[in-house]
């Protein structure tokens, strides 16, 4: 178990490393006139000249990124080229808002979709279509577009709910309710959606086993069937969903951030990769990959606790 | 008595990543003859058969078919009668592909080895099902259409293309009720007095083979534990495994199933 | 389960059939006319739309609807309509873009991994792991100075990120494919790989592939979308999500603006969902079962009277008809038995595959698979009869006077739980035992089925025991409530011979010791002669002959056990060698 563990903490790492490197090629080398097109058109080739030196833009890329990776082991990202700001401690005060929009539709996500899947799995009929036509309106609706709409009835038409904007949880924990509840509803709705149509499969899957019968002919209650052996078996294939979701609720707050104004981490990619804030964009990206990393890990400790054959091996 | 063998394993060793499956396996088969592998599961007899048939890698020691090491040898760089060697399974469900009629299933063999055109391969189905006893409409419909029995034909009439010399059956009844074995079984012996085939036939169980094998070798463990005359080794073994084996298959009658039961309790007691 | 899994072959439909299945469900054919739709619009762009998706008319800022402007005029005065139009050929290129990376470079990758598997598979999966592991859209946005503002180049890295679902669906595939016999035989067959994977493992691959092809199309064109409504896309090219976008930015004067170019995105990748549904469901047309229930017909209304009690019977079946929904109406599967079971004796079912052995024992448990209903008859329990009783009922009465030792034993052992777990957990519900007393219970009874070491079994998980202990074990399951009746269904057809022999020699002591009646279903006259005090020969749903174990073997009445007794390959006389005549070959 604690080797398994091991295992998949240095196959984070491998991957972090090697994603960190792609990007910082990718994007480091193609930055061509960044000194330009931050001091302008006007600016004179002795000042670019010297703008690419104050940004060590003149070095070799591998020189760079050793450069970058040292410090950023250290846990300094650098200067933003755009603002005049430290690249860590501004992710530092936009990631949080992100992570919690994010979670918390991870949270419910998994709880509606569980309950959606196991009523569609056990009764079949009526919750079943439902959960069908739910998935591909789910799956056909852009979560922005959805957000838009929503923002347009609650909003701007009954005017429950703020349209945009974002309250932290310290200034008004109501108004952060208030403020999460239309972005959370418009990013969980497609995860819902397929969630809860994978949850359905895996635990008909898991009612469908030979042992299902042998428990039920030693008198063992349908109840404990479903919810003790069914819902254990069918963990597994849930949390490898719920790992795919995550990360595309990631990508999907991105967007939704734009549309609801709140400054989380997506806003700030947005702008970066329009102003080609290039540090800042190394930042995201390797904060991002931490987390999912972090988020694979405690999955497949879960996964491992739900399957002893990954245990025990 | 003839000393000619067509097939001679000699010495085979196995292994499967840590584990060694077979275990310096000899064996050989005579011309038109049916020689029986008998074991438990995991004692590695089908392991043999897919040696022979060159889709298993083989560590050490030889398998001369005509006096030519075929070994290792895969089954498209074989040449001759080497090239012939056919095999029929064990699962006739999914030992035809359902997506292929059987008109395509049975002209395979033939186009793949190049010895027919795709017309004369076709021209030849006909015959081939007639030797499986199954009828002429049959090569245009799908194996989901036939039952398991007449599937398993299927795959014999597929072994039958290539007129081969040698076929592998790896438990090729087991999967059959009770009377389509007997059936199936027939169809073997007929096939076999009719054209000379010699038949590797695998399995578990003594019974079957003791039906058309003219000798038997007996596996456990990946070793050959005893091989010999198939009155011998399936009515009065000389090895204490093939001995339990035999007494542990119960019989048809039950005053005689009480004897070999008794029999076996005495020999479990023994050991 | 031999008689219900076996008979039922694994196939998927033929090609064109398929096709035909798909524009036959009223949903399929709606989506491939809307896809045909879209596509032509793409396609004749220029005819269509009335206007030049890039002039400006001033005076037709965030217009309404109506006046030369089909569906109004954007923030710029534009025409919508005509963007849309424009829109949907440049949203397409783009998502078929992605599409034809993201299929050529995991199906191939799939296939190689798949079939060949080794280092090409580990490296493969890997790379796939790790493009999985990456949120698709932020890796977008950070490569967007790189990739320039051509949201083309975008959707081809797009289509690299999306492989991996297309290389997993496909190794999946190929891995299930590539053990089946039928790829052995056409390697026997001298068939080289690559005519192999040609022949054989694309066939199987395609259907899944096209359902692939079909959702993936549909998250490109949302994520392109989503692209361009962020500003990243080419402002001087019509896509759906740039019109979005300006309806986004001109939100509160003309809300109508963010409806159009919504719903062409949702109609479109609706329909393209829809399609993939429609083709799965009709490569599982026939193994679909259906949840309606059928009516009953009234010649089973006719409530049959159970029999009043005899002394000395504790099982007695009447005319039992056992039944599954197919399609309108019912397809019998046991057509009236009766049986009879004495107190005390071993009785075998006996039958070939198909035959209703084993759906009439499970219809004594109330057991039967989904869908199955008992439709007329009465199986007498000890003077009660189960056909009527509640399923709570029947629950009481299973695992304590009625137990059960199932055909497989590793599948029938929970792989998520202990042993040990798993067979307290029934004593304590059943027999309301304590904790402590139930793990006793449980101990006694492993030792007692001859495990060496039952501390060590209780503690062990199904996967780590043999085949043989596993069967013990769930002998041990069914037999620790002391039951009064014990329904076998082929409990050693899944052993080796000599296990076989020890485990209907417990079978038999057990029997003995806990003064069992045993039902034994059996396709083996060998274990009937072994076991069996008396045998009843199944055929077709049916009981043909029903004896005393002595009278059928040396006395069969009925042709068919003649039959079935004369199938039996014993006592035949060996074969003499001969060596063929000429070294000729078969015919």
């Amino acid at each position: 178990m604690l080797t398994y563990l091991l295992k998949r903490i240095g196959a984070g790492i491998i991957l972090l490393v090697l994603v960190s490197t792609v990007t910082f090629a990718l994007i480091y080398g193609s930055t061509g006139n960044v000194a330009r097109n931050i001091l302008g058109e006007s600016a004179s080739a002795a000042d670019i000249a010297a703008k690419e030196h104050e940004l060590g833009l003149d070095r070799s890329l591998p020189v760079q990124f050793a450069d970058w990776a040292v410090h950023a082991v250290q846990g300094d990202l650098g200067n933003s080229w755009t603002r005049n700001q430290r690249v860590a401690p501004s992710l530092a005060s936009r990631f949080p808002v992100t992570l919690s929009i994010v979670a918390i539709s991870v949270v419910i996500m998994f709880f509606v979709a569980a309950v959606l899947g196991i009523t569609a799995a056990v009764r079949r009929g009526i919750a079943d279509q439902i959960i069908q036509v739910i998935s591909v309106v789910g799956f056909a609706m852009p979560n922005f577009w959805l957000g838009l709409l929503l923002v347009l009835l609650f909003a701007v038409r009954l005017q429950w709910l703020p349209p945009t904007g974002y309250v932290s949880f310290a200034t008004s924990p109501a108004s952060w309710v208030a403020s999460l509840v239309l972005p959370v509803g418009a990013l969980v709705f497609s995860g819902i959606a397929s969630a809860s149509q994978q949850v359905r499969g895996a635990v008909i899957d898991a009612l469908n086993k030979d042992y299902v019968r042998t428990l039920r002919a030693r008198g063992v209650s349908p109840r404990s069937i479903l919810y003790r052996h069914a819902l254990r078996n069918a963990l597994p294939a849930t949390l490898t969903v719920l790992s795919v979701q995550f990360i595309a609720l990631l990508g999907g707050a991105a967007i939704i951030e734009q549309v609801f104004a709140i400054p989380g981490l997506g806003s700030l990619t947005v702008d970066a990769a329009l102003q080609g804030d290039v540090p800042v964009l190394m930042g995201v990206v390797v904060t991002l990959i931490i987390t999912v990393v972090i988020m694979n890990i405690l999955i497949d400790i879960l996964n491992a606790w739900a399957n002893p054959k990954v245990r025990l091996q | 008595m003839s000393d000619e063998k067509l097939v001679d394993v000699r010495n085979v060793n196995i292994h499967f990543g840590p584990l060694h499956v077979l275990k310096d396996v000899s064996l050989d088969i005579r011309p038109g003859e049916t020689v029986g592998l008998v074991g438990e599961s995991g004692s590695g007899k089908t392991t043999i058969g897919r040696a022979i048939l060159g889709i298993c890698h083989v560590n050490s020691g030889q398998i001369d078919f005509e006096g030519k090491d075929i070994a290792n040898v895969a089954p498209r760089e074989r040449t001759g009668d080497a090239a012939r060697i056919q095999a029929v399974f064990q699962d006739p469900y999914t030992s035809l592909n359902p997506s292929m009629t059987i008109e395509e299933i049975l002209t395979e063999p033939m186009i793949a080895r190049k010895i027919a055109t795709a017309a004369e391969a076709r021209d030849r189905v006909r015959d081939l099902l007639d030797q499986v006893n199954l009828p002429a409409d049959a090569a245009h419909r799908y194996p989901r259409e036939f039952s398991g029995g007449q599937r398993q034909r299927v795959a014999i009439a597929r072994a039958l293309a290539l007129s081969p010399r040698l076929i592998v059956c790896d438990e090729p009844v087991s999967a059959l009720d009770l009377s389509t074995q007997a059936r199936v079984m027939d169809l073997f012996i007929e096939i076999q007095e009719r054209t000379g085939v010699a038949y590797l036939f695998v399995s578990h169980d003594l019974a079957v083979v003791r039906h058309i094998s003219h000798r038997v070798a007996v596996m456990r463990s990946g070793r050959i534990v005893e091989f010999g005359e198939c009155d011998q080794v399936t009515a009065r073994p000389e090895h204490p495994y093939t001995k339990r084996l035999l007494l542990a298959a119960p019989v048809a009658d039950p005053v005689r199933q009480a004897d070999r039961r008794r029999a076996f309790q005495e020999l479990e007691a023994e050991a | 389960m031999t008689e219900t899994t076996a008979s039922i072959p694994a196939a998927g439909p033929q090609r064109s059939s398929l096709t035909g299945l798909v524009l036959r469900n009223p949903l399929g054919l709606l989506a491939t006319a809307l896809i045909i739709v879209v596509l032509l619009t793409a396609i004749f762009a220029p005819l269509i739309a009335p206007n030049d998706p890039a002039a400006v008319q001033i005076f037709k800022v965030n217009v309404a609807p109506g006046d030369g402007y089909l569906l109004g005029g954007d923030g710029s005065g534009r025409d919508i309509f005509s963007r849309l139009v424009w829109g949907a050929r440049n949203t397409l290129i783009g998502a078929a873009i992605a599409v034809v990376v993201a299929a050529l470079l995991g199906v191939t990758a799939g296939l190689f991994a798949g079939y060949f598997g080794k280092w090409y598979e580990t490296a493969s999966s890997w790379i796939s792991d790790a493009l999985m592991a990456l949120p698709a859209l932020i890796v977008l946005l950070a490569l967007y100075q790189a990739l320039g503002a051509s949201i083309y180049l975008s959707m081809g890295i797009f289509g690299i990120m999306l492989s991996p679902g297309f290389y997993r669906l496909t190794r999946t595939l190929v891995k299930g494919v590539k053990n089946e016999l039928y790829i052995d035989a056409a390697r026997v067959s001298g068939l080289t790989d690559m005519r192999i994977i040609i022949r054989h493992i694309l066939l199987v691959v395609r259907a899944p592939v096209v359902i692939q092809t079909s959702i993936v199309a549909g998250i490109a064109i949302v994520i392109q979308a989503g692209l361009e409504f962020l500003g990243l896309g080419d402002p001087s090219m019509p896509t759906w999500g740039g019109i979005l976008q300006n309806g986004f930015q001109n939100m509160y004067n003309a809300p109508l603006g963010i409806l159009w170019p919504g719903l062409a995105i949702s109609i479109t990748v609706a329909s393209l969902v829809l399609l993939a549904n429609a083709i799965r469901d009709a490569m599982q047309t026939g193994a679909a079962p259906s949840f309606r229930t059928p009516a009953i017909p009234a010649k089973y209304a006719a409530a049959t009277p159970a029999p009043t009690p005899e002394e000395g019977v504790l099982l007695d079946i009447r005319d039992l008809v056992v039944a599954y929904p197919d399609g309108n109406g019912w397809r019998e599967v046991v057509h009236g038995v009766t049986l009879q079971v004495r107190k005390g004796d071993v009785v075998g079912l006996v039958g070939e595959s198909g035959s209703g052995k084993t759906q009439t024992a499970f219809a004594v448990l109330d057991l039967l698979s989904t869908g199955g209903k008992v439709l007329s008859g009465s199986i007498t329990f000890d003077g009660e009869d189960l056909t009527k009783k509640s399923e709570t009922e029947m629950r009481a009465l299973r695992g304590r006077r009625i137990a059960y030792v199932p055909q497989e034993p590793m599948s029938n052992l929970d792989p998520s739980f202990r042993i040990g777990a798993q067979m307290v957990e029934p004593l304590m519900n059943v027999l309301g035992l304590s904790k402590a007393q139930a793990k006793a219970r449980v101990l006694e009874m492993l030792a007692r089925v001859g495990l060496p070491d039952p501390e060590r079994t209780f503690n062990a998980y199904p996967h780590q025991v043999s085949g043989g202990m596993a069967q013990r074990v769930l002998i041990a399951g069914a037999v620790a409530s002391s039951p009064d009746l014990l329904i076998a269904d082929e409990p050693t057809t899944a052993l080796d011979v000599t296990v076989q022999a020890e485990v209907l020699e417990l079978l038999r002591e057990l029997r003995e010791e806990f003064h069992m009646t045993v039902v034994m279903v059996t396709h083996n006259f060998g274990v009937v002669a072994d076991i069996c005090d008396r045998v009843a020969v199944m055929k077709k749903g049916e009981i043909v002959e029903e004896n005393a174990i002595g009278a059928l073997f040396s006395n069969p009445q009925h042709p068919y056990t003649r039959m079935l007794l004369g199938s039996v390959l014993e006592d035949t006389e060996v074969r003499a060698y001969r060596a063929p005549a000429a070294k000729g070959n078969a015919a």
